[in-house]
């Protein structure tokens, strides 16, 4: 259901904006699709190695140590720890969110665990090479995961201070 | 893409040098290392459980593949179309170096509302820095996808860290995108000379 509005949304975007394209230049509308399509192509083998291979990646990485070092007690080296953890977590959204809930309910410590999926969702290593790199520029990249670093910890210190939900 | 009108001030080298698209290759040092993790772990995991462990994740990550490849077509064609048709000065104007906390939120609000995964974010947020968008900005946009968009909060993390951990994360996140995009601009303009960026 969340699949189908996502679709529905995206494929409605595009429609909009190719008729706002169509409107304006019959041919920008041509060349701007056929720039999407020529990323489209360069990207794809990029896709597929991620997501096909992220499976195997997903089954070996030993999840009971990342959760081991997210406990209540481990203060701001936990912290640090989970940064690392999260950015060097691979597979996709089900692998980091599971070791995260894994973590909560094995009595990892909220900051830490807050901190560990803040950390993955800006700069998980393995979506900053499949995906953020090939559509964007690289020093753009490097230099948005470099300014984003402080944000766990700065997520990890509020829960801190305003405690559990 | 190097048709673009260069409307930028002759000291702002971003816009010029984003546009040139076609350097990427489909395979670099960063693709071999990915192959190479992804090599060992599936050695790793038919050592541990035979061809038939192999072949039940990959037959499940061969049909997910299927299932986005018409999404990251969708994001690409809408990254090409939004460079194509997003007035140049009027980008520069809203989401450029000079524009202010206003620039700032108004990537927030247009990372937080963009639909789709990475396969849309990533492609839209190129095409923004190529008409004209600072990095300040395209920085918040990016961070507020991850962090407040709804799209993986409600597919992937509500499922399974529960909903009360993901609201309550989000807002914990909502000062991050601007936070992140401020921090942004005030590092880039004092080292962009040094790092060439």
């Amino acid at each position: 259901m969340t699949a189908l509005i996502i679709d529905i949304l995206l494929w409605g975007s595009l429609i909009g904006v190719s008729v706002i394209a169509w409107r304006q230049d019959k041919a920008v509308l041509g060349t701007a699709l056929r720039n999407g399509g020529m990323d489209f192509i360069n990207i794809v083998p990029r896709i597929a190695l991620g997501v096909i291979g992220s499976g195997f990646i997903a089954a070996i990485i030993p999840s009971e140590v990342i959760v081991g070092g997210l406990g209540p007690d481990t203060g701001w080296l936990g912290v640090a720890t989970a940064v690392v953890a999260g950015a060097a977590t691979p597979g996709g959204p089900v692998v980091g969110f599971s070791i995260g809930a894994v973590a909560l309910k094995s009595g990892g410590g909220t900051p830490q665990v807050v901190a560990y999926v803040v950390a993955w969702a800006l700069f998980a290593f393995q979506r900053v090479i499949l995906w953020e790199i090939p559509f964007m520029p690289a020093r753009f990249v490097w230099f948005r995961c470099a300014v984003s670093v402080p944000f766990p910890f700065l997520a990890a210190a509020i829960v801190m201070v305003i405690g559990k939900p | 893409m190097s048709k673009l009108p260069k409307t930028e001030p002759p000291n702002d080298e971003e816009g010029a040098e984003t546009v040139s698209r076609s350097k990427r290759k489909p395979f670099g040092w960063s693709t071999f290392i990915i192959a190479a993790l992804v090599a060992i772990s599936a050695a790793l995991v038919w050592r541990r459980d035979g061809l038939d462990g192999v072949w039940t994740i990959l037959s499940h990550d061969v049909s997910l593949f299927g299932e986005i490849m018409p999404r990251v077509l969708a994001g690409c064609l809408l990254g090409g179309l939004l460079a194509a048709v997003l007035p140049h000065d009027k980008v520069s104007r809203s989401l450029g170096p000079e524009s202010g906390l206003k620039g700032l939120l108004i990537g927030t609000a247009f990372g937080a509302i963009l639909p789709g995964g990475p396969f849309t974010a990533y492609p839209v947020a190129s095409a923004l820095l190529a008409v004209g968008a600072d990095f300040g900005a395209t920085i918040a946009m990016v961070v507020s996808w991850t962090l407040i968009g709804y799209g993986r909060a409600v597919a992937w993390e509500m499922p399974i860290m529960g909903a009360d951990f993901t609201l309550w994360r989000i807002v914990i996140s909502l000062p991050m995108p601007i936070l992140a995009g401020a921090l942004g601009r005030f590092v880039y303009v004092r080292v962009r000379n040094r790092f060439k960026l």
